[in-house]
């Protein structure tokens, strides 16, 4: 260090660059941009800056638009189920839509959660090294696919095919679980949540399996030369380490589920009401109740999809910044 | 299965773990830890077929009715898995027991959730195969009645919508996401933190919320009314964070002894930014690009709000209804006439195809995104 400080003076002298030798103090290092490079700073920066504007921006409009149906429903926005922005007096509310996206979102959810738990171990630590590369290419793949072709599989494939089934539990459980009742299966918030689980899956799995794919190895090589089972170095070791990971990988899948429309508007029988039974068919989202009303709507009414639109993106952004903290952390602590 | 690993190391196969060495010269035959002995595949085996012989006579003979054959191989399913595991248990031991279980239950998962793929690719190509021909890619609807035959009609208009749509986006997107990723991470500036939690926060901005913003802004403040263009912007918003963290993740790899190069001969940090960065990652960021373009080419919901939708051939976007690709299957497949519906299929199955085009391109350019991560990061570990 000392070393260094009076080489490098005279090294520098002696170059013809620096200070003569006699101005043995620390120099002062000065660095002063280019206008240049102030032009290249700025841009970049507004690039930023931009980015951020954005969603501030989103958030500003939707409010102003919003706010009339805000002072014409008054509290009444959080509680009502029906949705007339446009009938005289105006009755309206969020509360189906917002029931609708809360149980297609956490039925998504219970089916996405260990699903894409199991696929990231299982690509991770179970599946043959050759295979590895191509099974999460699968799952990026998965991630590209539109929502759109995912909703018309659900809708001529899945549903069909899950109907009997659905009728026969209706059949055998409909008598003692009231949430099981049904009318008519089919275009249900169930399977909606069902549909939305599939483009909330690979977003979940290919996150989880990053994350999991930090665990420490020699942690992993101890246990499995301390005589663990595989099964025991998951549990005392991959999972433990990745638990913010996991945590932080599902609620970024959560912030996709709430906000998915196509497949709720192609598969639910639009019908504003909070009830129960899960199975039956009809229900609405917020995100699909935008879109289903959005042509008929007049002036109240395009007011009233602003205030939904506003509650869904406060919902979800609330849930992605909390998600991109935590899968953030979560990557950082490997 | 993995059990074989944990249980199968004998104590006097200890010192060959151990001692490399004495391994060799001992001759001792390779243990592979991983493989599958035989009497695991019997006990496996064995496990199913009494499972299957046990739910055949249950359904079969006990209960007094007939059960479709999904609930058959779900109960098959069902029973197998306590009774492989009283077999491991009785062999191996309680640990290895759960260790197999656990084995067969990930490997189901995984097989749950990665099913649907080659479902959906394979139905709707099935669906979609016999619509496309060149009539399809070249006639608009604009003639097209729901008396007409399903081969009558086409997407031109849907087709010419989308590229010309994505292209606008593209264009807007993909400057503004490449200087947010260098301000991440050359600049590092004070709004690196928000603007990367808002990008990540962003990915995941529903998409109908993007297309009303734009709604009330352009196409109702502006009076603009519909038009391509608006749509183009919906989805500059939806591609906007993908594009730049794809960006920022190559930036941040190439190495630092460049830039330190470029500078120290003395070149100002934008020529080394210019010049000597961005070049560097080309591949990649040709990668997050196409990425980019292939999140959003299947957005449905934004431009259901902007762009309008319409059956006629409109090649300016800047002004009246467009129509695209998902807006197209999106109508269609509502219809209740059988031939619309067909045609749905046609442009899903078309919709499916760019897509899968777009994303083997991305890969072809050089591997940004979770699966190619690990090759660079091979490359810059080098």
């Amino acid at each position: 260090m000392e070393a260094n400080d009076s080489e490098g003076p005279t090294g520098l002298a002696a170059l013809g660059l620096g200070e003569p030798p006699e101005a043995d103090g620390p120099r002062r290092i000065e660095a002063r941009m280019s206008r240049s490079d102030r032009f290249y700073r700025a841009l970049a920066t507004t690039g930023a800056g931009i980015t951020l504007l954005i969603i501030v921006l989103i958030g500003v409009f939707l409010l102003l638009e919003a706010l009339p149906a805000f002072r014409a429903a008054g509290f009444g926005f959080l509680t009502t189920q029906r949705w007339d922005p446009d009938s005289v007096p105006p009755e309206f509310g969020v509360a189906a839509m917002m029931y609708g996206t809360a149980v297609t979102a956490i039925v998504a959810m219970l089916a996405t959660v260990p699903l894409a738990l199991a696929t990231a171990v299982f690509i991770n630590e179970y599946a043959p090294r050759a295979l590895r590369a191509a099974l999460t290419s699968l799952v990026d793949l998965m991630a590209a696919i539109p929502s759109l072709i995912f909703a018309l599989w659900g809708l001529f494939f899945l549903v069909p095919w899950l109907q009997p089934i659905e009728g026969w539990l209706v059949a055998q459980l409909g008598g003692t679980l009231p949430f099981m009742r049904a009318i008519a299966t089919g275009s249900s918030l169930f399977n909606a949540g069902l549909v939305i689980a599939l483009m909330a899956i690979p977003i979940t799995t290919s996150i989880i399996r990053e994350v999991l794919s930090q665990a420490p190895r020699h942690e992993c090589e101890g246990a499995l030369a301390l005589g663990g089972t595989r099964w025991g170095m998951i549990t005392t070791v991959i999972l433990p380490f990745g638990r913010t990971g996991i945590v932080g990988g599902s609620m970024l899948g959560l912030g996709r589920a709430l906000g998915e429309t196509i497949a709720a508007t192609l598969i639910l029988n639009i019908r504003f009401e909070i009830k129960p039974q899960i199975l039956e068919t009809g229900g609405i989202t917020v995100a699909s109740g935008i879109a289903v009303e959005f042509f008929d709507a007049q002036e109240l009414g395009l007011s009233a999809l602003m205030a939904a639109g506003l509650s869904l993106f406060l919902v979800t952004i609330v849930i992605n910044l909390l998600a991109a903290t935590v899968v953030e952390r979560a990557k950082s602590a490997a | 299965m993995a059990a074989t690993r944990a249980i199968a190391p004998k104590p006097d196969e200890k010192p060959d773990i151990s001692d490399k060495s004495a391994e060799v010269a001992m001759r001792a035959p390779r243990r592979r830890p991983r493989a599958w002995r035989w009497a695991d595949v019997g006990e496996f085996a064995g496990s199913a077929a009494s499972a299957l012989l046990l739910t055949w006579l249950i359904f079969d003979r006990f209960l007094p009715f007939r059960i479709q054959g999904v609930a058959f191989a779900v109960a098959w399913y069902a029973l197998t898995l306590p009774i492989y595991w009283l077999v491991v248990r009785d062999g191996h031991g309680p640990v290895a027991a759960r260790d197999r279980l656990a084995s067969i239950l990930i490997t189901t998962g995984a097989a749950l959730a990665l099913s649907p793929i080659f479902l959906v690719v394979g139905y709707v190509t099935i669906r979609g195969l016999g619509v496309i021909d060149f009539g399809f890619l070249t006639e608009t609807m604009e003639l097209t009645g729901p008396l007409s035959e399903a081969g009558d009609g086409g997407l031109l208009h849907s087709l010419v919508g989308t590229l010309q749509q994505l292209g606008i986006a593209t264009l807007i997107a993909v400057p503004l996401g490449v200087l947010t990723a260098v301000y991440l991470s050359e600049i590092t500036g004070p709004l690196a933190r928000p603007t990367r939690l808002v990008a990540d926060a962003m990915t995941a901005l529903p998409s109908i919320v993007a297309g009303l913003f734009v709604y009330s802004i352009v196409v109702i403040r502006t009076g603009w009314g519909f038009s391509g263009f608006a749509g183009s912007l919906a989805l500059t918003i939806l591609m906007l964070p993908t594009v730049t963290i794809a960006a920022e993740q190559v930036l941040r790899v190439v190495p630092g002894s460049l830039r330190e190069a470029a500078l120290a001969l003395g070149s100002p940090y934008w020529r080394s930014v210019l010049l000597v960065v961005l070049p560097t990652a080309r591949a990649g960021l040709a990668t997050a690009v196409i990425l980019g373009m292939a999140r959003v080419v299947g957005e449905t919901a934004p431009v259901l709000l902007t762009v309008g939708g319409t059956n006629i051939l409109n090649v300016n976007p800047f002004s009246d209804y467009q129509d695209n690709i998902p807006l197209f299957v999106f109508n269609q497949i509502r219809s209740s006439k059988e031939t619309f519906v067909e045609r749905a299929w046609g442009g899903a199955l078309l919709l499916l195809i760019l897509v899968l085009v777009l994303f083997v391109l991305a890969r072809l350019a050089g591997g940004a995104g979770p699966g190619g991560k690990s090759r660079r990061r091979r490359g810059a570990a080098k």
